[in-house]
């Protein structure tokens, strides 16, 4: 036997080692003094840590989370905001537009309707002279007839008529 | 001598270290196979985790895995109230499995294999059930041994009972512990030497030597099984008791 442990124990008779009474003391002594400080070791140092480390890896997880909705918040709203301003840039020039189309059509009209004045006026302006042309031409005629009336009478019947009568003539002819 | 099964669980005075009285105290085996437990269980729950690494590595993992074990079994089992006692029953399961897991190597000691150890074990969940149980609930603790909507005659009959096995408690969970670790450990010594006393014998007896080197081997895996599951019973164990002391009434 390796051991001195039993040395109480009278020789030949064997007690069952985990029986032995003379090794109680010892084994509850440096049973409180290991398992204390394990207790100690496990309580202060151990489970604060361990505990910790979930904690933080929970916390990191779910702060993932949350920064990743966040950024998900932030490319929805930046989607948004760019078909905002693309419905924007769309209707305003389509304003443009048709502010600009209105604009050349009010020019059109008016440049047209100054054309047209400027004609009517220059139409006018061309029935008068034709106008007074006429006048003057039908004046014209009167005389070319009063002379060629009295050339004729004169040829016919050798004497010069007299004017008058050649004149009331004429006025008799064109009355009719 | 080498195949005497009972050696191993024998008690080696290694050098004297105190005395209490009269009684000079010695570093012993079990002192040291204490030490090696409390020591390995720092390491991986202290060492391991002493880089407290958001992706853990290997051993801080496993350590991460025993605390949520532990953790997990006692809020199941005793609710949230119980978690108080976590550095209890955590110290508990890594001092039974660690300590148990060491002693099936060859030529090491096994702390649990005496009842003196696993009756002050048990003895400690014992008291702390009963004097956090009066110190929490005062009187109404003691509804703990008449079970609601029970027949009045029959009270008498079901405390007795019910008191009897709550006082039996502590015997139940010390002697499961140390007479599983200790017949384990007396198999397996007795199987052995058969290889031994075999293959001593001669050409015949190296031949039937083959069938008990299996059976340890067959054995010695059995025996792993039983020393974790063991820690882990005498754990769940403990949290059903402190279940107890938190909510007395059945």
């Amino acid at each position: 036997m390796a051991t001195n442990a039993h040395t109480e124990v009278p020789a030949g008779t064997k007690v069952f080692p985990p029986f032995q009474k003379d090794t109680f003391a010892s084994q509850l002594i440096w049973l409180a003094i290991f398992f204390i400080g394990l207790y100690v070791l496990m309580s202060r140092v151990a489970i604060p840590r361990i505990g910790g480390i979930m904690a933080a890896r929970a916390n990191k997880i779910s702060g993932d989370l949350a920064e990743a909705a966040r950024f998900k918040q932030q490319s929805d709203a930046a989607l948004a905001a760019y078909e905002k301003a693309l419905a924007d840039a769309r209707a305003r020039a389509q304003a443009l537009a048709a502010e600009t189309r209105d604009k050349l059509n009010a020019l059109a009209e008016g440049n047209r309707k100054a054309l047209e004045g400027k004609l009517n006026e220059k139409l006018a302006a061309a029935e008068k002279t034709i106008a007074a042309t006429k006048t003057a031409a039908m004046a014209n005629v009167r005389g070319i007839a009063t002379d060629t009336a009295a050339a004729i009478v004169e040829r016919l019947i050798g004497a010069a008529p007299a004017s008058s009568a050649v004149d009331a003539a004429i006025a008799d002819v064109l009355k009719r | 001598m080498a195949a005497d099964p009972i050696h191993q669980f024998e008690i080696q005075n290694y050098f004297p270290v105190f005395k209490i009285g009269a009684t000079q105290i010695h570093f012993t085996n079990s002192a040291l196979f204490m030490a090696v437990a409390v020591g390995l269980t720092a390491a991986l729950l202290i060492g391991a985790t002493s880089g407290r690494r958001l992706v853990p590595t290997r051993l801080q993992s496993l350590a991460e895995m025993s605390y949520e074990l532990v953790a997990n079994t006692l809020r199941n089992t005793a609710g949230e109230e119980a978690m108080r006692f976590f550095p209890l029953v955590l110290s508990l399961f890594m001092f039974i499995l660690v300590s148990n897991v060491v002693g099936l190597i060859p030529y090491t000691f096994t702390v649990a294999t005496h009842i003196i150890i696993t009756a002050a074990l048990a003895l400690t969940v014992f008291f702390t059930v009963i004097i956090y149980g009066i110190w929490r609930n005062g009187w109404h603790f003691f509804k703990l041994f008449l079970p609601s909507g029970i027949p009045g005659w029959m009270a008498p009959i079901l405390i007795v009972i019910e008191l009897l096995s709550f006082l039996s408690r502590p015997i139940s969970h010390s002697v499961r512990l140390f007479a599983n670790m200790l017949a384990g450990h007396i198999t397996l010594k007795l199987v052995a030497g058969f290889v031994v006393m075999m293959g001593s014998v001669g050409a015949l007896g190296v031949f039937g030597a083959i069938a008990p080197l299996a059976l340890t081997i067959a054995l010695t895996a059995l025996e792993l099984l039983v020393a974790v599951l063991q820690a882990y019973v005498f754990t769940i164990l403990t949290c059903i008791y402190l279940n107890d002391a938190i909510h007395p009434g059945h």
